[in-house]
């Protein structure tokens, strides 16, 4: 037996290639997801008022304190447990047949993990305006909503840029759970390569060097929204002007 | 730009103006729980005036201009602005808000303020921080905006800055770009809270320069200053509050030159300039 087989890499191809197209699925919608839901929350996360916030931080609370795996089990096995839910499936109902499927169940659970961490991360960030620029906001007439729009939320989706750029990444990887309910993902391709050739190094390896060369393209692509949208926080460049 | 040498009718640039009221303050109060700080003030600024508020820090002064503008929420008085009171109404706190939100904004882009510590928003470029409020508090197009904020910016001696960002600016830019802000509201007052005192020395002298022009071309400002030259050469009119009342008022060359309060007397010859 060979060191490597590439044999057993270049025979499953379009299997991996399938699994990255259902991890890429997976990851981006939940973050997609995640992120746009995310901002509502995240000022609702922010209001002084209890009953606006106290639910929101419950749900971060539960979504960051329990594990995704757990998150996704109970979605996928513990929907089928109700008596309501199974007779709705059986009477073909649209939105709770849904949670029949692995694939719904797990863009479910990722999801709204995601967007719990992006909600603490983007209130974390709306936290940090500069109490000054607030103020200027309201001298210039801003409404509250005016000046979340235009002030508070661009600015914090901007500072939370490279916190924001870890949970992606932890997404990405997070993403590997999925084959627990049934899903043939990048890690799923991988096991069944493995078991049908039992060849564990190459497909496991293989798969490992393809979630690297993932997160090597997301963190290039950070450092390019970062130099675009961070800008404003970085170093003076010897060009700008300093004669007044 | 008009430099200092055209300004011979600086002594007397009230006269030739239309007096018309643009804000008056009544008796007005303003406490933090126990601590009053502001136990009874009042002004009246007609257009062209320019007036400074001097006292020491802890005053009240700067409080008393930002309840003008309700940056702070007074305890207590009236406020009227462009001769219309404005409806106050208290809240549960028992501070007195703006009843109508929508008069609180009109308030607002009618009373432009300038901050001591500028205030520009970090994630914009200089530009667009003037752009931003005519934009989408006025109303207007983003080019009629765009033309302005140059020309204001041309006119407080930034335009060139006009695509950097605040932070790779200095402190006297930077409020250059604040005032600049604050002129393409095109406000019927400027509101000026200590705009030289984040500066180093060495700054201040280019904001105070573009402040004098300002008063020069007629504009009604209200400026809570530390800068005794500023109050004693260019504003018409100086109130010095101590503890939270007005001390002493007049005319700066009257007032400054001979202080009839002791407190004033001693905050003068702490102050020497």
């Amino acid at each position: 037996m060979e060191f490597f087989d590439f044999k057993v890499i270049t025979g499953s191809l379009p299997e991996f290639w399938r699994g990255l197209w259902m991890t890429v699925q997976l990851t981006g919608l939940a973050l997609l997801f995640g992120f746009f839901v995310a901002i509502p929350l995240a000022v609702m996360r922010l209001s002084p008022n209890r009953l606006v916030s106290a639910p929101v931080a419950a749900y971060t609370y539960f979504f960051r304190g329990t594990p995704m795996l757990v998150q996704l089990l109970l979605v996928y096995y513990g929907a089928s447990q109700w008596e309501w839910m199974r007779a709705a499936w059986e009477a073909g109902h649209p939105l709770w047949s849904l949670f029949r499927e692995p694939y719904f169940c797990a863009l479910f659970a990722f999801g709204l993990n995601t967007c719990a961490y992006t909600v603490e991360i983007l209130a974390g960030s709306m936290r940090n305006t500069p109490h000054g620029e607030l103020e200027a906001a309201k001298a210039m007439g801003m409404t509250r909503l005016k000046a979340l729009q235009r002030i508070v939320i661009p600015s914090a989706l901007r500072r939370m840029i490279p916190s924001y750029s870890n949970e992606v990444i932890l997404m990405l990887q997070g993403s590997a759970i999925a084959s627990a309910v049934t899903l043939v993902d990048l890690t799923g391709a991988a096991r069944n390569v493995y078991s049908r050739h039992f060849a564990p190094f190459e497909s496991f390896v293989f798969v490992g060097l393809i979630y690297l060369a993932l997160t090597f393209a997301l963190v290039g692509l950070f450092k390019l929204a970062e130099h675009r949208w961070l800008a404003h926080l970085a170093p003076r460049k010897a060009e700008a002007g300093r004669q007044s | 730009m008009p430099g200092a040498a055209q300004a011979p009718m600086q002594e007397n640039n009230m006269n030739h103006k239309a007096s018309v009221e643009q804000v008056r303050v009544e008796d007005l109060h303003k406490s933090y729980g126990d601590h009053e700080v502001l136990k009874g003030v009042s002004l009246t600024a007609n257009s062209g005036d320019v007036i400074s508020i001097i006292g020491s820090s802890g005053s009240g002064k700067s409080t008393w201009l930002r309840c003008i503008n309700f940056l702070e929420c007074p305890t207590a008085g009236r406020i009227l602005v462009g001769g219309k009171e404005v409806e106050l109404v208290r809240d549960r706190k028992g501070e007195l808000v703006v009843k109508d939100a929508h008069q609180l904004q009109q308030i607002r882009t009618r009373l432009s303020m300038v901050f001591q510590h500028f205030n520009l928003w970090s994630h914009m470029t200089v530009l667009e921080n003037v752009v931003e409020a005519p934009v989408h508090v006025l109303g207007l197009s983003k080019a009629a905006a765009r033309e302005r904020a140059e020309r204001y910016l041309e006119r407080v001696g930034v335009w060139k800055f006009r695509d950097a960002y605040p932070a790779h600016m200095s402190g006297g830019q930077q409020q250059r770009v604040a005032i600049a802000r604050a002129l393409a509201m095109e406000p019927a007052v400027l509101l000026f809270d200590e705009p030289t005192s984040a500066l180093d020395p060495e700054l201040v002298g280019e904001v105070l320069k573009v402040m004098r022009s300002l008063a020069e071309e007629g504009r009604t400002m209200m400026v809570v200053t530390h800068e005794m030259g500023f109050a004693r050469e260019v504003s018409n009119h100086v109130i010095f509050v101590h503890q939270g009342r007005v001390e002493e008022e007049g005319d700066p060359k009257e007032v400054l030159v001979r202080p009839r309060s002791e407190r004033l007397q001693q905050f003068l010859s702490g102050n020497l300039k």
